[in-house]
């Protein structure tokens, strides 16, 4: 097994076989999670920090139980992100923690770039969980893995993002690897939320919500987190909902056989409808069980690696 | 004391001079210039193969003094001048406290003389304490030496508190620098809006934002008939605002950075933070409006908009990262690559430098006159090197152009016939 990758900084850096691998890797791994003892010794004496900035509970949630399944040792810290240049910073805090002899730091922060910072910093390997708007790998990974599992393939197939493409970490990592797969990437949003150039990343921009999932083999919806976007952006939930929810009529442009998808955690009503949510395409309790897996094949596949890669 | 610099090729755009010439100083002035000159007891300095320019200067430093010692002060900021070849130098007010009052000219004007290492020219503010509430006492401060008024490192938010700046410093006979940016426009940006931005999950500034506070400054310009500089113009369409005012009349001048026609936003990719600076570094059609701007003559001057910060405001997380960069001891070579890439001659990079920026703020320097004060550049036009950030003369060490290698350099700045 050639796994070449000491961090998991972004789906950017990995390559179609590298994916391949952790997926693969993942599919081993699925199967403890359905034991009675649903715990090997894989990564016995190592230590994995949750080194979050910003909450998430599912996606913290996720990485401790995978490195618990595989027996490492897992710790969670909670940090606040700097807002200006002073008290601790970034450095300082990755470096008293280092001082602790992790061998890995799986982080979240607000801010792009944030784990690329920490990664030519430390000596131990760095996992993005989630910086700012610019990748969340794990998310992509276990969204393959999904799509894998319920379509037997992800060459050729039609995915359709829709939502808040600008803001959105689990769009650009997802951009990179659908393509890297082979998928037919398209986007949908509204105006105030499509970042200029985002069709060089490989990915076809719809007007029309219903131009982008008709035909398509997936419909992935995006979080609408109106608090955090700023009011300028879209005039109300209820709209936003009219023009780029997902509904049972609307799916029906989709294949009869589409997934429907969910970063999570889902906003009922608004870019779901609860028929759609709770309907027989949905998959998004299998996109979170399928997380365990894949981030034990992620902490597994960089702790096999001892400082190769600069 | 006097100096005799030899055989150089001495360019000298304000009297349309090129030509192989001997220069003699006397008593800190331009003595003589012509073919072999000759006097008694003088110092001789051999320039052959060199170039002799007047001494270059920069209309857009942050000298940081008083305040901010810890990133630059007077002496360090001059002596990194004197190292890129600047003689004059026009430092910000945004000190601490602010330059929006006599006093603080005063300290500074004093304190350059007493200990600088070229000629500094400040800035006053605009606005009281930069707050864009109240003017400042402009008039006193330009008694007091203030070349120019700037709320630079923010705009003039209110476009009547705009209005009522240029129309009060008209009597004064002074210029007042826009920071063009539409700070809404700008919102919580750190980066030029563009597909290395969307691709790098960080929030984008737009051009417009540029673009139409150069436009409204311009137009209080034209409306008032004052005189109004825009500092580091970074986008297509403010130079192509600034090219149509100045077709019609408008007393309107426009500086350029030399990050802003080397380099574009790619240059930020592996979130870069000595690529941070604002306006942020733009996209490629942005920086062949700027070269054609510098060619063309709607832009005026080249100003670094040296911006030093301390290692620990940039050793940082990306969007947090303080905005600026160095840029006194590499504009001039930077400036030449515009030669080598045949977008502008000689002539005009050296105009650029010296004649061009000293017409901008009615600066007494910039040229070869007889008479004039001896600042002279002597530039070694083929000169290698390669920068190093640590070896900089400036307390900071934020350089965007860290390992990059340059051609040309100032091997010796005269400053009032001194070799500095
Ligand atoms: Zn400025």
């Amino acid at each position: 097994m050639a796994f070449a990758h000491k961090h998991i900084l972004g789906i950017n850096e990995l390559s179609r076989e590298d994916i391949i691998t952790i997926l693969d890797t993942a599919e081993s791994f699925k199967e403890i999670n359905t034991r009675e003892i649903k715990k090997v010794p894989t990564l016995r004496g190592k230590t994995i920090i949750n080194l979050f900035f910003e909450s998430s509970t599912r996606t913290r949630t996720s990485f401790e139980i995978a490195g618990k399944r595989l027996s490492a040792d897992t710790v969670n810290i909670s940090a606040s992100a700097s807002s200006v240049t002073k008290g601790e910073t970034l450095e300082d805090t990755a470096r008293n923690i280092e001082a602790m002899h992790p061998d890995i730091i799986v982080m979240r922060h607000s801010a792009s770039g944030a784990p690329h910072y920490l990664a030519q910093r430390l000596n131990c390997s760095v996992v993005n969980a989630g910086d700012g708007a610019h990748e969340h790998p794990s998310q992509a990974l276990l969204d393959l893995f999904t799509i894998r599992q319920h379509k037997g393939r992800i060459e050729d197939l039609k995915v359709a993002i829709i939502g808040d493409i600008t803001h959105s970490r689990v769009v650009r990592s997802n951009l990179y690897a659908l393509n890297k797969m082979g998928a037919e990437v398209r986007l949908s949003g509204p105006g105030t939320m499509i970042p200029p150039g985002i069709e060089k990343m490989g990915a076809t921009v719809y007007a029309d919500m219903n131009e982008a999932i008709d035909g398509a083999d997936v419909v992935m919806m995006l979080r609408i987190q109106m608090e955090r976007q700023g009011k300028s952006l879209i005039p109300s939930l209820r709209e936003y909902a009219r023009f780029y929810g997902l509904n049972t009529v609307n799916l029906k442009l989709a294949r009869p056989d589409a997934l429907v998808m969910h970063p999570g955690p889902i906003n009922r009503g608004v870019e779901l409808s609860s028929y759609v949510a709770d309907g027989p395409q949905n998959v998004i309790l299998s996109q979170v069980e399928n997380g365990v897996a894949v981030r034990m094949a992620l902490l597994y596949l960089i702790s096999g690696v001892e400082h190769s890669e600069a | 004391m006097k100096l005799l610099i030899q055989g150089g090729r001495v360019i000298d755009p304000a009297n349309n001079l090129d030509a192989e010439l001997d220069i003699l100083i006397k008593d800190g002035k331009i003595s003589k210039i012509g073919k072999n000159l000759k006097d008694d007891g003088v110092e001789i300095f051999n320039a052959s193969g060199r170039l002799v320019t007047p001494g270059l200067i920069d209309i857009h430093v942050h000298l940081r003094d008083p305040g901010y010692e810890y990133k630059e002060d007077i002496v360090s900021g001059t002596r990194a001048a004197a190292a890129g070849g600047f003689t004059s130098v026009a430092c910000m007010p945004n000190t601490k406290p602010v330059l929006d009052n006599k006093s603080v000219a005063q300290y500074i004007i004093e304190k350059a003389e007493k200990e600088g290492f070229a000629r500094v020219f400040p800035v006053g503010s605009i606005t009281k304490g930069l707050e864009g509430d109240s003017l400042s006492e402009m008039g006193d401060m330009k008694g007091a030496g203030c070349v120019a008024f700037s709320d630079d490192g923010k705009p003039v938010t209110s476009g009547e508190l705009m209005r009522c700046a240029l129309e009060y410093s008209k009597p004064f006979n002074t210029v007042i620098i826009s920071h063009a940016e539409d700070i809404d426009l700008v919102g919580k940006g750190v980066m030029n809006e563009g597909f290395v931005a969307t691709e790098l999950g960080l929030k984008g500034i737009p051009w417009v934002a540029e673009d139409a506070a150069t436009a409204r400054d311009v137009m209080l310009c034209e409306f008032t008939g004052a005189r109004l500089h825009i500092a580091h113009v970074s986008t297509r369409g403010s130079v192509e605002i600034v090219r149509a005012a100045k077709k019609r009349g408008v007393r309107v001048t426009a500086e350029a950075a030399p990050h802003h026609f080397i380099l574009t936003d790619e240059a930020v990719r592996g979130y870069n933070t000595n690529a941070k600076m604002n306006p942020p570094l733009r996209s490629a059609e942005d920086v062949a409006a700027v070269r054609q701007g510098l060619a063309d003559g709607t832009l005026d001057a080249i100003a670094t908009d040296h911006a030093p910060h301390h290692i620990d405001e940039k050793n940082v997380e990306f969007n947090i990262a303080m905005n600026g960069v160095v840029g006194l001891e590499t504009a001039l070579a930077l400036t030449l690559e515009l030669v080598s890439d045949k977008v502008i001659d000689l002539n005009r990079a050296i105009e650029l430098l010296t004649s061009g920026p000293a017409s901008v703020l009615n600066l007494p320097v910039g040229t070869l006159t007889v008479g004039a004060p001896a600042d002279v550049t002597i530039i070694d036009p083929g000169k290698k090197w390669t920068v190093s950030a640590n070896d900089l003369i400036s307390k900071s060490k934020n350089t965007a152009f860290d390992q990059r290698k340059m051609k040309g350099a100032a091997i010796a700045t005269i400053l009032g016939g001194r070799l500095i």
